[in-house]
């Protein structure tokens, strides 16, 4: 760990915001990219046995 | 090469079929250069000696203001594609950019705020850049709002595309006209052409490695949340034939 | 092109056109603000043009959604679509009809405003200019985000949200060529600029709004 002095409270408190808010924005675009293909891939596999794609 | 070929990405499918190929390779890059940079920046780089430690913060700061604009220009180039050549993945594209431009921008304002506060004695000063910060996270939100606002996807992607056109231009004249409001106390562009008067390389090149993680972090971003955009568009279509009873 | 306008006029002064609503608005917006920052009249004549200014803005703001939402409703939109008037002429057309109707009365209102926030004397000229050169802006930029929204139920909050980020520019300019006249500085700079602002707008965002229009009509 670096010796951050007096700011060190400054430092860390900007990196673990701006890591979180990476984190969060990860998180959710991997969350809706797996639910909105598990979506899509039920919506298509019902359509197919009609007949139509 | 042919330029045209490019055109060959306007294809869904053969959009999504090459990205996803890609992913994992821009992913790893990304999370190098990434997690390297800021590594490099946090543990083994000098303290400023006006600045104390205050300094590292820049390693975020500066990535992330750099994409804040650089995202809405990219929104801007792909709307344009839209409005030209109407390829249903650069509207997306756009879409699925808005969300992490909107994401930097308040990085960018917040880890200024806590740089500012020891630095200038004060969490938030209209300063010119920071004032355009925030009209920026507006037009952020307010595109964003358009795009979750309207149901049907090509209206949607017309209007938005408009507004970003539009956006641009105001977004560039609240620029000078904060410019010329107040003077500010902000110093100029700390990676400018000039660098060497302006930064040690000591701080520059980890800086430049985590700018180069946020830009991979933003194409590995952007191509996960834009195949998203395709499947969920398709998927809609696909509903809305199926209530039609097809 | 003029039976339109009359006839948006007409419309907007008959009851329930929402005529004189942005007008009390802005009175309302004058007499609250002592109440909030106290009566002195030293501070009050600090603050006078960027208030004056902010309430204009507000009221504008106001009644931008009635622009098209009523010929919306009934349809007469699509039949002014259809003929044969441009778009374009038609957004002007609506635009001045909003400026006649909301930013001509808060410029003619905004001596008796001035009054009430103690105003200096030497600014009252320059603060009722600088209105008439930038409410334009308001109406044409306005126009442009109601046609935005014109189809949306609820497009009031999204409406705000779009367009007060646009009024930025005008509003610094329009406020700082005021205050400067108020603190007896020159503010022909920020006029000129204002004046740009107002009549590039006027010139050029008819066509973003008349595209928008065309899109949401489709």
């Amino acid at each position: 760990m670096p010796e951050l002095g007096k700011y060190a409270e400054a430092v860390l408190s900007s990196y673990a915001i701006s890591l979180g808010l990476i984190a969060v924005l990860i998180v959710a675009s991997i969350i809706r990219s797996r639910r909105v293909k598990a979506q899509l891939e039920e919506v298509e596999t019902r359509r197919k046995p009609n007949g139509q794609v | 090469m042919n330029l045209n070929a490019l055109w060959e990405y306007a294809n869904p499918l053969k959009f999504m079929r090459t990205t996803e190929r890609v992913l994992p390779y821009v992913t790893a890059l990304a999370v190098v250069f990434f997690v390297g940079g800021l590594v490099w920046g946090f543990f083994f780089t000098p303290d400023d000696y006006r600045q104390g430690s205050t300094v590292k913060i820049f390693y975020i700061h500066v990535p992330a203001a750099m994409m804040a604009i650089n995202i809405w220009a990219m929104m801007l180039i792909t709307s344009l594609v839209w409005i030209v050549r109407r390829h249903h993945v650069s509207a997306l594209a756009a879409r699925a950019a808005a969300p992490i431009g909107a994401t930097m921008t308040l990085i960018a304002l917040i880890t200024g705020a806590i740089w500012g506060q020891p630095m200038w004695g004060t969490w938030w000063a209209w300063d010119p850049r920071l004032t355009s910060f925030l009209i920026l996270f507006l037009f952020y939100l307010g595109y964003m709002a358009l795009w979750a606002a309207i149901e049907n996807d090509d209206t949607a992607a017309d209007l938005t595309s408009v507004l970003c056109l539009v956006g641009s231009v105001f977004a560039i004249l609240s620029r000078y006209a904060v410019n010329f409001w107040n003077q500010g106390l902000h110093q100029g562009a700390s990676l400018s052409l000039d660098k060497e008067e302006n930064v040690a390389d000591v701080f520059w090149y980890p800086a430049l490695v985590c700018i180069a993680g946020f830009m991979l972090l933003f194409v590995a971003l952007v191509i996960i949340r834009t195949n998203t955009e395709i499947r969920a568009r398709r998927m809609r279509a696909l509903l809305a034939r199926e209530r039609l009873g097809a | 092109m003029i039976a339109l306008l009359t006839r948006d006029l007409r419309l907007a002064i008959r009851a329930g056109g929402g005529f004189g609503l942005g007008l009390a608005f802005f009175l309302i917006v004058v007499v609250l603000v002592p109440f909030g920052v106290g009566p002195e009249t030293g501070l009050l004549a600090k603050i006078a043009p960027g208030i004056l200014w902010l309430g204009a803005l507000l009221a504008c703001l106001l009644s931008l959604d009635r622009i098209f939402a009523l010929d919306w409703e009934d349809g007469s939109l699509d039949l002014l679509a259809t003929s044969p008037l441009p778009m374009e002429g038609i957004v002007t057309i609506k635009a001045l009809a909003h400026w006649i109707t909301t930013g001509l009365p808060l410029v003619l209102a905004t001596p008796l405003f001035g009054l009430l926030l103690s105003l200096p004397s030497g600014a009252y000229g320059p603060m009722i200019l600088s209105l008439l050169i930038g409410t334009p802006a308001l109406s044409v930029i306005g126009t442009f985000g109601a046609a935005l929204t014109v189809g949306l139920k609820r497009g009031g909050l999204l409406l705000s949200l779009l367009v007060l980020p646009l009024y930025v520019p005008t509003l610094i300019f329009g406020a700082e060529m005021a205050r400067r006249a108020a603190e007896g500085l020159d503010g022909t700079t920020p006029a000129l600029m204002l004046a740009g602002i107002s009549f590039g707008a006027m010139a050029l965002l008819p066509f973003a709004s008349a595209a928008v229009l065309r899109i949401n009509l489709r």
